[in-house]
């Protein structure tokens, strides 16, 4: 088997709402971009936590990394983390901090020596764009500069996989071109990414790989967008 | 570390009333125990002085020859228990007796009285088990005719202070509990306050240790000043009922590190204590 990221025969049942995520095996190589998508409760979510290990599937294995959720213990979770980045809609800033020091949080917080720190989120920041408002508070930039921030702190530890939680879903027509773009630019450097959405317009104008959930289950993996059409 | 410090001194700056309102409530559990523990304190220092004048006093035999007085004032004044020995003459006791009860002066007269040997006991040797041992062991010597102590006040001054050191054990393990849920359940609240950097700490793969530290500090933090706040009144206490009560005395500069020290580990086990339950619940999602 390859691919830095693999599930096989994977299904998630939670206690009071029921599966979730019923049977699903796929795997995603060094550096690809793939969509994932699928109607609102389709197990989007679930899948994204079942790969940040944030929840264990009920059978099946998850491996991410090396990492295998038949052996992983919870103090290995950290580690996994930090070769993971991950985005969601709602950003999930540090609203009393600048945006500078949303970004340093991630570094200091996993150890970071204190002085790589600072140029490192100079770095960061002029990735995704916003080197000029590296003193602004969250509340001060747009959806989509937020959007950006929320990026940067995912790549501090230089990860090998971005998983985007429907990270366009607040944002308007020209932010989310702007964070597809973006995301398309850390790929291009390497890093595989992940990105659920419902939008079905952003996979057929990329003509990428994509993953359809329905109900739980895979019913789609490829790259025929064609299908999508007949969807809308 | 440096970096879970700042955190930790973060959480004062951004919640100072609930801060303020933790180590107060952890001063003033403190403070009773403070107080508590001056009374003791005062207790002890006045039954040390009362138990000073404990003492045995073993009346000799009509007609006991001076050599044999020395010989007995050396052997008992050998007794590892026995701080000091003395000799009361007939005369003396006369005397003294005389002085002590000056109305009924005319009733006394040197044959009545016998001549005595006066002992005085050393610190720890002054509980009703130790005295009467070396009163049975005075005893045993012919030329000594009776040996007299004061029983009944040796074992009530002894049962006074048992009980003022087992109250102080018992109300200083309440007011411990009550610090250290109180510490608890100021950590649960930073620890609500803070759910979202935690949450982002988790997410990004800080260490469940490094996510601990902050509250950790945090909670020995306020032990700490909660200790010293409780010292502080404690001492206003202390100068209040010296001024307007008596004279009375305070704890020694190691009985007050002592007492800061314990709060910072009350803080330091009431964090830990609410840490590791408060933070499952906030990474349940993440
Ligand atoms: N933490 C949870 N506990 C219980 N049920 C959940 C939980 N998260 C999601 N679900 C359920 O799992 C299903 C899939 O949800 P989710 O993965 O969030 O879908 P999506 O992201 O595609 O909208 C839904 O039926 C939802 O109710
Ligand atoms: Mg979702």
């Amino acid at each position: 088997m390859s691919g830095v990221l693999r599930l096989d025969a994977v299904t998630k049942e939670y206690p009071r709402t029921g599966v979730a995520v019923r049977d699903v095996t796929f795997a995603i190589e060094k550096g690809e971009f793939v969509f994932l998508t699928g109607p609102s409760g389709s197990g989007k979510s679930t899948l994204l936590k079942l790969l940040s290990f944030a929840e264990r599937p009920t059978s099946g294995e998850v491996k991410v990394s090396g990492f295998s959720s038949t052996s992983l213990r919870s103090a290995d979770i950290p580690q996994l983390r930090r070769r993971l980045g991950i985005v969601f809609q709602d950003f999930r800033l540090l609203t009393d901090r600048t945006v500078e020091a949303n970004v340093a949080f991630a570094l200091e917080v996993t150890g970071t020596p204190a002085n790589a720190i600072g140029p490192k989120v100079g770095r960061l920041l002029t990735q995704v764009g916003l080197a000029s408002k590296a003193t602004a508070m969250p509340h001060e930039l747009s959806g989509g500069e937020q959007q950006r921030v929320a990026i940067a702190r995912a790549l501090a530890n230089d990860p090998f996989l971005l998983l985007a939680d429907e990270p366009t879903g607040n944002l308007d027509e020209r932010a989310t071109r702007g964070i597809v773009q973006l995301l398309r630019e850390i790929n291009a450097l390497g890093t595989a990414v992940l990105m659920a959405t419902h939008d079905l317009s952003l996979i057929m104008r990329s003509g990428y790989r994509y993953l359809e959930l329905e109900r739980g289950v895979l019913l789609y993996d490829g790259t025929d967008a064609s299908r999508l059409a007949r969807h809308q | 570390m440096s970096l879970a410090l700042r955190e930790a001194l973060l959480a004062f700056r951004r919640a100072p009333l609930m801060s303020a309102l933790g180590i107060t409530t952890i001063a003033f559990s403190l403070f009773a125990f403070g107080l508590f523990g001056l009374v003791a304190l005062n207790i002890r220092a006045a039954l040390l002085e009362v138990e000073d004048r404990v003492e045995v006093r073993a009346f000799l035999a009509d007609g006991t020859s001076e050599d044999a007085i020395a010989a007995l004032l050396g052997d008992i004044g050998a007794f590892p228990e026995v701080r000091e020995v003395g000799y009361v003459s007939p005369d003396s006791a006369l005397a003294r007796s005389r002085e002590e009860l000056a109305e009924f002066s005319d009733v006394f007269d040197a044959s009545v009285l016998p001549g005595s040997i006066e002992i005085r006991l050393r610190e720890g040797s002054r509980d009703p088990v130790t005295v009467q041992a070396v009163s049975d062991r005075i005893a045993t010597y012919p030329a000594v005719d009776d040996v007299r102590f004061g029983r009944e006040w040796v074992e009530k001054l002894y049962r006074i202070r048992t009980v003022a050191v087992y109250a102080g054990i018992g109300l200083g393990i309440v007011f411990a509990l009550v610090a250290v849920i109180i510490i608890g359940s100021t950590i649960r609240m930073a620890i609500l306050a803070r759910a979202r950097e935690i949450e982002i700490m988790r997410l990004v793969g800080a260490t469940d240790g490094f996510v601990r530290l902050p509250f950790l500090i945090e909670g020995t933090i306020k032990g700490t000043l909660g200790g010293l706040l409780a010292v502080a009144m404690t001492w206003l206490a202390h100068g209040l009922i010296t001024r307007t009560l008596f004279e009375s005395v305070f704890f020694s500069p190691m009985q007050v590190a002592a007492g800061v020290a314990a709060g910072a580990a009350l803080g330091f086990v009431g964090s830990l204590m609410s840490v590791g339950r408060h933070l499952r619940a906030v990474w349940r999602d993440a």
